[in-house]
């Protein structure tokens, strides 16, 4: 158990040090104040508390973090008090002796809510010293956030001692923190500490200075313009935070999207079973990673890499099939056209959901994907930065092959003029199945991106299907760079609308919007410029 | 319309459907409320209420089938006018509840209570009183098909661009009847009805009569079209179908004639949602579901666009196939079936059944020459529209 090995480690560090530093530990309070966990009686545990933190027994990291998870035994009869571990041994709280049992008489010692928070500011002053770089700047995180009085030594303390300079600053504004709310502290140390909250500059730090209550004028007047300016910053921040989200939901949108202009953009078939593309798609990611978890668990990391080409053939012969048995019966008939897809639409869910069932699908994450890095004041996750990537990627291949290769030229010219083309000898319909099966394997390929953010179930499509038409009629039909500003475009405004009006209204919006805008443009944002006038 | 115009606008087919509507809406009633129950020819009160649905699934249908069967204009977003107007009668209905709510609120509906509102929101007042209710049921869907239509026709939004952007307004109307703050009961919708201009909708003499209205509202509904149809402006409609753009230059305002045609649409797709509610009890925003318009226009598609008969047809046989499969052992199959029926009928069966079946008896008729079967209405030109066949 690694936690409780590290856990006894700090603890045994934590000893060392103080007995280094001579701060004799009374066996007489300690162990009365153990005893007062047995009392059951809230003043007196928070008593005990403060003691026991303060005491640099050994023992005390234990006690407490037992007291937190509810781990800490207390029989009243014969106040005695145990700590019960997760591996179910237990050891007298008071002299660290391993007992066999625990009596039956005795009950977790209780908490509530006033308490909770001084055991957190206890642990947290525990662990201030630990010499694991994160354990410590958690412990000072949590002071900060706790800011209790009681914590203010040890601060100083973990303060003369630390080296690095994250935790350092950490343990400063935990100080500033503290000082803030202590009654008696100076003027002069509570506008320092002021200045370092605003140095902080985040949306904790304006928290405690609008809660911070009654303070002396000079500081009240600093408060005032720290917090506007930690407003400021953060309004910017939030900018750039709303900015990025748009980019995210860009690049979802984009990835969806994508295929969809080249089987509607350039073909000018509506295909309404797209968005069953990009299911399947993202079920062939889910039976990729199933076939590696029973077979190969050491290549989880690469599944993607597996499932990339893997779906976009599966997706990609579907097209192809389907565009043979029914959608070259239809050219010519695009509503009917749009009917005989939604059917196909919901053979193909009703077929997932047979075989694979209604619920959701478990598809991990591989570890390049996971975890998250902070910019400033934001949070990027590295799921969402490597979508966006590969969609980035996905798109200049795909303009790339439209533009250098021979299928993309014959596309090009079967989309301008299909009878000048066959005349030329391109087999138009060959050209039909294999456009058709490239828009559907790109579909898959976004299946597989979006395993990794969202749902996978047999409705994953239908979620993306309107969206990703608004994209192509807001970005202009026939036309991919159109596509692109369309999807980032939608995104950013999205987000930008969301923090206003809601999530829901925001969604709203822009489809109203969209329906405004088509009044101005309706042939997209990028129309194609030509003579001809629809029958 | 004089009886000279109804007349003319009525071929066989059309008096043999009106025929049938006319008889199920007094005999079911009827067979209903006066036979004993249990007995062989008595119609149980459950399928008065069931097919009471079909019929107003009907209506919806012949709606449908008059904007994309005469005029061309697909739109997959006409669940969202039959829902307003499930909506208008629901409101009228909830405040008709009164005082014997759960909460006992004699003007708040339940839902207002259990969120803590104060009082009654603008757009509820009014819709104590049926007239008004009666009133709103044509008006809201008929202005937003309006306001929605001039936007659209007016900028030339056709074809598959029309249906993604009615599918759009569908959706963005299902988001927003979800919130709760939306005033419209959020997620569980307006139910728990109690009574209908004083009569308990759960009694068997209300069912009843709310069919005979549904089947009398399904007739007028299919005079009007049909008078539409067989008029000149049903002339142009077909030419707009046909061929748009020649039509614009022959000096005719198409929009004007479609936005007509579309509004027209869209307060019979709401009287059809005033009268399923009442019959079902329930309204929820899942009526706004694209799926469900979709699944409205295949009735169409099923029955024969461009017959009105083959639309009400249509509605009845796939709901009717969908209740029955839907409700045994076949329940996990049925999408299939749905989804192969889209792709069938719009591969193999494009003209629908009334449709195939009007041209078969076409065919077999001029087989037999000197028989003066040119009925008024082949003259007319709408037995069998032609079917645009190259729009792209």
């Amino acid at each position: 158990m690694p936690t409780n090995l590290s856990a006894r480690f700090c603890t045994f560090v934590l000893s060392l040090f103080l007995i280094a530093f001579a701060l004799p530990a009374f066996a007489g309070p300690f162990e009365d104040a153990v005893a007062k966990f047995a009392n059951d009686d809230f003043s007196d545990t928070e008593e005990a508390i403060g003691v026991v933190a303060s005491s640099g027994n050994k023992l005390a990291f234990p006690i407490i973090s037992a007291l937190q998870d509810g781990r800490l035994m207390a029989d009243p009869d014969s106040k005695k008090v145990y700590v019960t571990g997760a591996d179910g041994k237990s050891i007298d709280a008071a002299t660290g002796q391993p007992v066999a049992s625990v009596p039956d008489s005795a009950s977790a010692v209780r908490l509530n809510n006033r308490l909770r928070r001084s055991v957190d500011a206890a642990l947290g002053s525990l662990t201030l010293q630990s010499p694991d770089l994160g354990t410590r700047l958690q412990a000072a995180q949590s002071v900060f956030k706790s800011h209790e009085e009681t914590a203010l030594e040890a601060v100083d303390g973990a303060l003369a001692k630390e080296t690095n300079k994250s935790v350092k600053a950490a343990l400063g504004e935990a100080r500033a923190a503290i000082l803030l709310f202590k009654p008696d502290t100076t003027e002069v140390e509570k506008l320092e500490a002021v200045a370092t909250l605003k140095a902080r500059g985040d949306q904790e730090a304006l928290a405690l200075l609008i809660g911070m209550g009654d303070q002396p004028e000079s500081v009240t007047k600093a408060a005032a313009s720290a917090i506007g300016s930690i407003q400021n910053s953060l309004a910017v921040w939030s900018t750039v935070q709303n900015a990025w989200y748009g980019l995210s939901l860009g690049s979802v949108l984009l990835l969806a999207a994508i295929g969809l202009a080249i089987t509607f953009g350039v073909m000018g078939v509506i295909n309404m079973a797209h968005g069953e593309m990009v299911m399947i798609g993202a079920y062939t990611t889910f039976v990729v990673q199933e076939v590696i978890r029973t077979r190969f668990p050491g290549l989880f990391d690469y599944s993607l890499f597996i499932a990339v080409p893997l779906a976009f053939l599966v997706a990609g012969a579907i097209g192809v099939l389907i565009e043979r048995s029914i959608i070259r019966f239809l050219y010519g008939r695009p509503l009917e056209t749009l009917l005989a897809t939604w059917g196909l639409s919901l053979v193909l869910q009703q077929a997932v959901r047979t075989m694979f069932g209604p619920t959701n699908r478990e598809v991990g994450n591989p570890s390049w994907m996971s975890g998250a890095f902070e910019l400033g004041q934001i949070t990027i996750t590295y799921n969402r930065l490597w979508i966006l990537c590969f969609t980035l990627a996905v798109f200049a291949i795909l303009l790339a092959m439209l533009r250098y290769t021979a299928l993309g030229l014959e596309m090009r010219a079967v989309t301008q003029n299909r009878r000048m083309a066959a005349s030329m000898g391109i087999a138009t319909s060959r050209v039909d199945a294999l456009t058709f099966g490239l828009g559907s394997g790109i579909a898959g390929i976004a299946g597989v991106a979006l395993s990794q953010i969202d749902n996978v179930s047999p409705n994953l499509g239908q979620s993306y299907i309107i969206d990703s038409f608004m994209v192509v009629v807001f970005g202009g039909v026939g036309n991919l760079w159109g596509t692109l500003v369309g999807a980032f475009t939608l995104g950013i405004a999205n987000k930008f609308l969301e923090p206003i009006a809601g999530a829901v209204l925001g969604k709203i919006a822009i489809l109203v919007l969209i329906i405004l805008f088509i009044q101005k443009r309706p042939r997209g944002l990028f129309a194609l410029k030509g003579r001809a006038v629809e029958a | 319309m004089t009886p000279h115009m109804l007349t003319r606008s009525l071929d066989r087919g059309a008096t043999i459907f009106l025929a049938v509507v006319a008889a199920c809406g007094i005999l079911i009633p009827l067979s209903n409320l006066l036979l004993p129950a249990g007995s062989f020819l008595q119609v149980p009160t459950y399928l008065v209420a069931l097919w009471g649905k079909y019929v107003c699934y009907a209506i919806l249908a012949l709606a449908i089938d008059l904007i994309w069967g005469y005029c061309g204009i697909l739109s997959l977003g006409h669940g969202a006018f039959f829902a307003l107007g499930g909506y208008a009668m629901g409101m009228y209905l909830m405040r008709q509840i009164g005082a014997r709510g759960v909460y006992g609120n004699p003007i708040l509906p339940d839902f207002m209570v259990f969120l803590n509102w104060q009082k009654l929101p603008w757009y509820w007042y009014g819709f104590d009183m049926f007239w008004f209710a009666a009133l709103m049921v044509l008006f809201v869907p008929g202005l937003l098909a309006f306001c929605f239509g001039w936007l659209a026709f007016r900028s030339r939004v056709t074809g598959v661009y029309l249906s993604i952007i009615t599918q759009a307004m569908t959706y963005a109307l299902l988001l927003a009847f979800f919130r709760n703050d939306f005033g419209f009961g959020g997620n569980n919708g307006l139910t728990d009805f109690k009574d209908i201009l004083g009569f308990n909708v759960q009694a068997e003499g209300t069912r009843a009569a709310l069919f005979a209205l549904s089947c009398l509202a399904l007739i007028v509904g299919f005079l009007i079209c049909r008078f539409i149809v067989s008029s000149k402006l049903g002339k142009v409609l077909i030419a707009v179908r046909d061929a748009e753009s020649r039509t614009r230059f022959l000096g005719y305002r198409v929009e004007s004639y479609k936005l007509f045609v579309f509004t027209v649409s869209a307060c019979m797709a709401g009287v059809a949602g005033a009268l399923y509610v009442p019959q079902v009890g329930i309204i929820n925003p899942s009526e706004f579901a694209p799926g469900n318009s979709i699944e409205a226009v295949i009735w169409v598609a099923v029955g024969g666009r461009g017959t009105l008969v083959g639309a009400a047809l249509g509605a009845v046989v796939v709901n009717y196939a969908k209740t029955f499969f839907t409700s045994g052992v076949l329940a996990p199959y049925w999408l299939f079936m749905l989804g192969a029926l889209f792709i069938l009928v719009t591969l193999l069966l494009p003209k629908g059944i009334v449709g195939t079946f009007n041209s078969w008896w076409e065919t077999s008729n001029e087989k037999r020459p000197a028989e003066t079967t040119a009925s008024a209405a082949a003259e007319d030109g709408i037995t069998e529209p032609k079917l645009a066949e190259k729009r792209s």
